[in-house]
């Protein structure tokens, strides 16, 4: 049976990494080689995890410093004599070893809009093309992983930002309300009310580390900021408000 | 361990999947304080791995369709053992259901006129699912999460429920932990509705996550409430086998559905040596009229889409027969069937399970399959109309709650049982909640002795390793109470589930209180081994086959047991686990006859 070499974070914020061996089976993840581990040397290892398939979204981590699931990292792809190094996601504050305390983002949730839909036609059903639910169906595939919060350097770097910036896992639910073709609820709402979108400055880092491949750069928060700039900068609608006062 | 929180709510909901959410809306909305128990992190339970649909007879599709045929489509497909009550207000209630997922913001696939789409699935009359793509637990579960957060219920994420409390005969709270600092909490509730989901995780190859440790259906028993069809479990005859990590993890009916067919060791196309008498009529007999069913409905359906205990049975066969799969399954091929280009058109997420998890690529090569334990078709008995157990003041639904779906589930038929069922009990539970005065009042020094249990495996004397009692447990049950059952195995598993129980008790737990995973597994190994102990009991009490049952002492099914429920109960004196038979609830005669219509 082959072995793994891993570097594992082990303890809170003065915790440090620990190295063990374990011995796998072909064609194992990593987060069974982490279960492996738990089950047979380290049994409070603590570790989030529950489909095990790329479904729920909990056992993320950086694995050789790069956001990604552990279960979606088969070992194969390391050579044979490779440390892989396997840390708690940064940007969230550490409980223990590779958990940490992602209840902000369950803060954030809480302050998305809701669906406001128009009522359903005369026979109770709701009308939608599929084409018009394309691009909602693509943002609604999140499995809130938070890799790309926890990749975004605007709170990555910048802890403090935290307090006026939702993150792209939340501007893709921004986006998702903004782009429903039955929505009503005011469009401004979803852009104006202090989620932060300006400080995107679209490096494309959550793009990049989706495991959903959500192009979040591209259909979620670039449409939100042009919507913005349509509402607020357009010169023409300036003019508007000036003469006509504000609608 | 001396100190604990304390909370009091008006309803307690434990569990947070497609069931606990809807249940915690429905009390929340009633102006009743309401909580939300959540194992994991919220939105990450089991509910979101379904796949197929949620079915719902709103003839989208198939205007002939309708709350009758779904009826009927599921109480055949449970064999007749379903509560008739249950399966008429579920087949009547999904349209509704489907409708109010759409307005809080699921967005599901459409039809050309801009319907929600339904699509086709086994034991349904017509296409009767509504889905997004094969992701539609996920929608369900986003939705009814992003609905729940705004009604200002509290929620407690990453804590696990250890214990109920009665007060008298009555439900009076609960006692459990946060998993991330392992502190106590005793809660007061006037209801509790129960919606903890599954049990896979007593068998060790399972779709179930680690959650599905059948919690729930052991605080029912502890608490003294019956429980029924305990010896229906559902194999699911597709589950990947390798690579080990996503041993268990389903391969949907769709591939067989779309043209993929099973073969053994040498090639064979095996399923035809197991058509049974009464489906042969309606079966192919034939490789070529088989292939010929895709597009010609005149020729007869392929057994490769016999029902699923059938199929799963089959593969068994083929694999204790020594034919199967280098990594004992059974080969599930489309490669050789369909081109490429279809097979990532119609099974997208299919194409990338097998690519990124297995790295087979299956437009090339075939998959390696194999029975997998999926879904619990028994649980505690509840009324049809409130989920109410049959101990006051405490409910259920979800899968945690049996009756619904009788000896065998049809696909499609959970989603839409987690919000029937899910909203029901949360009408039910606020409706007593509202009739109780005063907040019930716990049992002091009953609360502390419990606090002195949970810590316990801390200051154990054992030596016994939580995760090695657990898979010798796992073991134990995929051997002696899998898909082909004796008495003499069963037999077998009961006196090990007992020296289990020993071992259970001897374990020591190492490391600290704050999100210890050994300490937590060494908790929920108690609720497994008495679960284990109820499935074990109720499936040595019914001597046939029917559905998720199979005995090969008693390979037929029995008119007498087809009149009666196998109800379980635990003694809350000694613990002892027994079975009785108990008639089954008589169906109307207006329902009664459309199975005369036939």
């Amino acid at each position: 049976m082959p072995v793994a070499r891993l570097k594992v974070w082990r303890g809170g914020d003065d915790g440090a990494y620990e190295d063990y061996e374990v011995e796998y089976e072909e064609g194992m993840v990593v987060l069974d080689v982490v279960h492996r581990l738990q089950a047979t040397q380290t049994p409070d290892l603590a570790v989030r995890w529950n489909c095990k398939a790329g479904k729920c979204g909990s056992c993320s981590a950086e694995i050789n410093g790069r956001p990604q699931l552990q279960c979606m990292q088969r070992m194969e792809q390391y050579p044979e004599d490779e440390v892989i190094q396997i840390a708690p996601l940064k940007t969230f504050p550490l409980i223990r070893d590779l958990v940490c305390d992602v209840s902000w983002n369950y803060k954030i949730a809480k302050t998305i809009p809701e669906f406001q839909l128009t009522a359903p036609d005369q026979d109770g059903n709701r009308r939608m093309a599929q084409i018009d639910i394309d691009r909602g169906q693509e943002f609604r595939k999140c499995i809130e992983c938070y890799l790309c919060q926890d990749v975004c350097h605007v709170i990555r770097d910048h802890p403090d930002n935290k307090d006026d910036f939702a993150g792209p896992r939340f501007f893709v639910q921004l986006a998702n309300v903004a782009m429903h073709p039955l929505d009503t609820n005011p469009r401004r709402d979803t852009v104006d009310h202090g989620f932060g979108l300006e400080y995107c400055n679209i490096t494309k880092c959550c793009t990049d580390v989706c495991p959903e491949h959500i192009k979040i750069t591209d259909n979620a928060i670039i449409p939100l900021k042009e919507r913005r700039v349509d509402e607020f900068y357009d010169p023409l609608r300036i003019i508007g408000r000036k003469f006509f006062g504000k609608k | 361990m001396a100190g604990y929180e304390s909370h009091e709510y008006d309803v307690l909901v434990i569990g947070a999947g497609g069931a606990g959410l809807r249940a915690a809306i429905e009390a929340s909305a009633r102006g009743l304080r309401t909580a939300l128990v959540s194992k994991s992190l919220l939105g990450k339970a089991h509910t979101v791995m379904a796949e197929g649909g949620i079915a719902a007879a709103m003839g989208n599709v198939y205007t002939e369709d309708n709350w009758q045929v779904h009826f009927r489509d599921t109480m055949r497909g449970g064999k007749m053992l379903n509560n008739w009550r249950m399966a008429q207000l579920h087949a009547q209630e999904a349209p509704d259901r489907v409708r109010e997922l759409e307005e809080w913001g699921a967005l599901f696939d459409r039809t050309d006129d801009g319907r929600i789409l339904q699509r086709d699935f086994g034991g349904h009359r017509y296409a009767r699912l509504a889905h997004v793509g094969d992701r539609t637990g996920l929608e369900m579960i986003r939705t009814l999460q992003q609905h729940a957060v705004h009604r200002g219920l509290d929620v407690y994420q990453e804590f696990t429920v250890n214990r109920l409390f009665k007060d008298g005969d009555r439900i009076a709270g609960a006692v459990g932990y946060w998993r991330e600092s392992g502190e106590l909490v005793a809660f007061s509730a006037k209801a509790i509705v129960l919606a903890t989901g599954g049990l896979g995780k007593i068998w060790a190859i399972t779709s179930n996550s680690w959650e599905g440790t059948g919690d729930g259906h052991a605080l029912a028993m502890y608490a003294g409430a019956d429980m029924i069809d305990m010896e229906f479990v559902q194999f699911h005859p597709t589950g990947m086998v390798w690579p080990p990590s996503v041993r268990g993890i389903l391969v949907t009916e769709g591939v067989r559905g779309d043209g993929g067919t099973l073969r053994n060791a040498s090639g064979e196309r095996f399923m035809f040596n197991y058509v049974p008498p009464m489906f042969a009529a309606e079966t192919a007999d034939s490789e070529a009229e088989a292939d010929r069913w895709y597009t010609d409905r005149t020729a007869r359906r392929t057994p490769d889409l016999l029902p699923s205990d059938e199929v799963a049975r089959a593969i068994n066969s083929e694999v204790r027969a020594g034919r199967g799969s280098p990594h004992g399954g059974v080969f599930l091929d489309i490669a050789s069937r369909r081109d490429a280009d279809y097979i990532q058109r119609r099974l997208p997420s299919m194409y990338h399970q097998f690519k990124e998890l297995a790295g087979v690529d299956i437009t090339r090569e075939p998959m390696e399959v194999g029975p997998t334990c999926h879904y619990a078709m028994g649980g505690v008995r509840v009324d049809a109309e409130t989920g109410a157990t049959t101990v006051p003041g405490l409910f259920a639904a979800g899968e945690v709650a049996g009756g619904m779906h009788g000896s065998n589930r049809l696909g499609g038929n959970s989603l839409s049982d987690l919000v029937v069922f899910g909203r029901r009990a949360g009408v039910g539970a606020a409706d007593y909640a509202e009739g109780v005065e005063a907040m019930p009042t716990l049992d002091a020094s009953a609360v502390n002795e419990r606090a002195e249990l949970v810590t316990a495996p801390f200051e154990s004397d054992g030596k016994e390793n939580p995760y090695a009692v657990h898979e010798a447990l796992r073991d134990l049950m995929q051997v002696n109470v899998g898909i082909i059952r004796t008495e003499s195995d069963m037999q077998v598993a009961l006196s090990g589930i007992h020296e289990l129980k020993a071992r259970a008790a001897a374990v020591k737990v190492e490391g600290g209180a704050q999100y210890n995973p050994g300490w937590h597994l060494a908790l929920d190994l108690e609720h497994m081994l008495n679960v284990a102990e109820a499935v074990t009991t109720a499936a040595i009490e019914r001597q046939e086959s029917r559905g998720g049952h199979t005995r090969d002492d008693f390979p037929g099914p029995s008119p007498e047991f087809a009149k009666v429920n196998v109800v379980v109960r635990r003694s809350e004196d000694d613990g002892a686990i027994t079975a009785t038979q108990e008639p089954l609830p008589q169906m109307p005669a207006e329902l009664q006859r459309l199975f005369e219509e036939d």
